[in-house]
């Protein structure tokens, strides 16, 4: 799984630290200090409400969006500030992708799904290299065999797991620099979930992954390195392996075991 | 024992009260046929009656007369008839004429009657067909002309032909040259054309609902043009940009009271404000139009923020994900859409606007105008004070054409609402 050395050297590619987030008086994020190290999957892990989606959506600023929501400390990509007055979070949000956790593709064509990240971007210069982004998105999506002949049907008709992969297709269009997932497989059946983990995989190469899952066994599968958060904090974090067999907290332990989540 | 006893008990009592609960729903569901069956029963005593007393106002009595077009009664030079001296010539003259050779026996004092047998307005056609070509000027032609309203009256049975009858307005002497006319077959009912090319009038024959067809369309387009740009921007800024404080909750609560202002106090408000300390003309579909607009306004926001609420937030995630800014975000998902929804709502704000009528009274539409408007600043009707004008005239014959005007109103909302009903089905759209 591990074809990538993980050593400490390697630059974090997102730093959060002292990070908090406030709901109002919901204090939903503790003190998180946490790196996140470029080409490696980063499995986010914890009982529901732990705040690991929280976290996830501060990274891409999504929850700008959310009415009174207020977030302190600092969280860096590439040392950028993320959340520094100068960023433009239009030009952030094409370098950090993401999925969700239900398929969304827009309801129109899968050749304009792919195309709408690169053309609102101005990337393509024309439609010959509007074409080959689409293809390569496709094709790094492992969905281009599927749907090569159908690119003007909606992307709302494939199926649920080809919609996930249409999503990510989507997203790597941008070329991002990060991907975030957010449980992108628990609207998935095993087969569906399979495929994308294969898929995260191979996007590892050329990406950097955090992605949120409620499966343990799928963290295990897919990640380099894997957070556990518990009631928003971060309660450890460490290399995949060593947390599933050797965990220091015995809250990560109680929560792998299944003693609790 | 005793529990077995007991659980019998306990079946019988549940037996009972699952009687009881289907009776209760048996009862609900035909109330609610009842209900039902009963709004349908008005809806249909409505629509006979519109139907049974408007059916007759499409057709109107026209007489056959042999008119000659004799150059010395018009007054034209035979030799060279210039347009204007056509234009102005004396048609009622022939029209008299032929009256009086149709019943040569009719002494001096009775011809005033006999001319009341047609329309006053029948000279019209005559001078467009002389205008039309004037190589007829000399020759006699068959022609058939407008009967008047009370002939008309009595030859479609709306009120009694036996002399002295309630509401006979025909003389003996005319009712009995009208039985002569229809012996020689000169009597006929034809398609009522006027009806569908001419303003009001004071004659019932010659009363049309052109004119005020026309300043609906006028007072719909100028609505539509100022509420529909208007409503959807503030339905997209309040359901996507606005921040959620106590400001934007007192601007929603008073949308939605708007929504029930009585429109009576819009058509003050349009007095008020658009005639007197703007000045536009009174009367006209301009001003008609922007009441109409501030009326439907508060229809369009609603249905539109309802629209765009109902696209999925996923959507809404997505194109953000991306990095699309809001507006883009807005004019690229969410609008494209929510659009049929907010049709959907635009055309049936438009519909209860072309059926108000209260406030148009309100900025002077109520005026009697004969002249089809040729702009929106033009004094004009609409068709709902149309029919609140015809329903107010004591003529006979504007009960028929009354309820000929509802039907022509009913029609354009049943096509307005088809027109939302179909937009809905063509853009539907499923995730």
């Amino acid at each position: 799984m591990n074809a990538i050395p993980v050593t400490d050297t390697r630059l974090a590619k997102v730093a959060a630290r002292d990070v908090n987030v406030y709901y109002g008086q919901k204090h939903a994020l503790k003190h998180v200090d946490l790196d996140i190290r470029a080409n490696d999957v980063t499995a986010l892990i914890g009982p529901s409400g732990c705040g690991k989606s929280t976290f996830l959506r501060c990274i891409n600023r999504m929850n700008d969006l959310i009415e009174n929501a207020q977030v302190t400390g600092s969280l860096t990509l590439d040392g950028d500030n993320i959340y520094d007055k100068a960023i433009d979070v239009v030009q952030l949000r094409a370098r950090i992708g993401m999925v969700f956790q239900k398929p969304n593709p827009f309801p129109k064509s899968i050749y304009d799904n792919i195309a709408y990240g690169p053309r609102i971007h101005g990337m393509a210069r024309d439609q010959t290299e509007l074409d080959e982004i689409v293809m390569n998105s496709l094709e790094k999506a492992g969905l281009l065999g599927e749907v090569k002949d159908r690119l003007e049907e909606s992307g709302t008709g494939l199926s649920g797991g080809q919609q996930q992969r249409l999503c990510i297709a989507r997203a790597i269009a941008v070329a991002p620099e990060v991907i975030l997932m957010d449980e992108p497989c628990s609207a998935l059946d095993p087969i569906a979930t399979a495929k994308v983990e294969e898929l995260i995989d191979e996007l590892r190469e050329n990406f950097t992954i955090v992605i949120v899952t409620h499966s343990m066994q799928q963290a295990a599968r897919v990640s380099q390195r894997t957070a556990f958060f518990h009631l928003g904090e971060l309660v450890e974090v460490g290399d995949t392996e060593q947390i599933f067999t050797n965990p220091q907290h015995p809250l990560t332990q109680g929560y792998i075991t299944g003693r609790f989540g | 024992m005793e529990n077995a006893a007991a659980a019998v008990d306990r079946t019988k009592a549940v037996a009972t009260r699952l009687k009881k609960r289907y009776a209760s729903e048996r009862r609900f569901k035909a109330l609610g046929l009842g209900a039902i069956v009963l709004a349908l029963g008005f809806l249909g005593i409505l629509l006979v009656t519109i139907l049974s007393n408007g059916m007759t106002a499409f057709v109107q009595t026209n007489i056959r007369l042999d008119i000659t077009f004799d150059a010395e009664t018009l007054g034209v030079d035979p030799a060279k008839p210039s347009a204007d001296s056509l234009a102005s010539a004396n048609y009622g003259g022939i029209i008299k004429n032929a009256l009086a050779k149709a019943f040569p026996d009719v002494s001096g004092g009775q011809r005033r009657q006999l001319t009341k047998l047609v329309s006053t307005g029948a000279d019209l056609p005559l001078r467009d067909m002389l205008m039309a070509n004037p190589g007829l000027l000399g020759t006699t032609a068959s022609v058939w002309v407008v009967a008047g309203a009370d002939v008309d009256m009595a030859m479609k049975g709306h009120v009694s032909r036996v002399p002295g009858a309630e509401g006979n307005r025909l003389t003996d002497a005319q009712l009995g040259w009208l039985e002569e006319l229809e012996k020689r077959g000169d009597v006929s009912k034809k398609f009522n054309t006027a009806l569908f090319t001419t303003g009001d009038s004071r004659e019932p024959e010659q009363a049309g609902l052109w004119g005020a067809v026309v300043g609906s369309f006028f007072s719909l387009s100028i609505t539509l043009l100022v509420c529909f740009p208007l409503g959807v921007a503030t339905a997209v800024y309040l359901e996507e940009f606005a921040p959620k404080n106590k400001w934007t909750d007192l601007i929603e609560v008073n949308i939605n009271n708007l929504a029930a202002v009585p429109s009576v106090v819009f058509g003050l408000l349009g007095l008020a404000i658009f005639l007197n300390f703007f000045g536009m003309p009174r009367s006209a579909p301009l001003v008609g139009g922007l009441v109409l607009a501030l009326i439907s306004l508060p229809t369009i926001i609603i249905a539109g923020r309802a629209a765009m609420k109902a696209v999925p937030p996923s959507i809404r995630e997505a194109a953000l994900g991306l990095g699309a800014s809001k507006l883009q975000m807005v004019t690229d998902h969410v609008l494209p859409l929510s659009m049929p929804g907010i049709l959907t709502g635009t055309i049936l704000g438009m519909a209860h606007a072309l059926g108000e009528t209260a406030p148009l009274l309100m900025i002077g539409m109520v005026a009697f105008i004969v002249d089809i408007p040729a702009s929106p600043l033009d004094p004009s009707a609409v068709l709902p004070v149309q029919v609140y004008l015809w329903a107010d005239s004591p003529e006979r014959a504007f009960v028929e054409r009354t309820s000929a005007a509802i039907m022509v109103l009913l029609f354009f909302l049943a096509m307005m609402n088809l027109a939302a009903i179909l937009l809905r089905k063509k853009f539907e759209r499923r995730w």
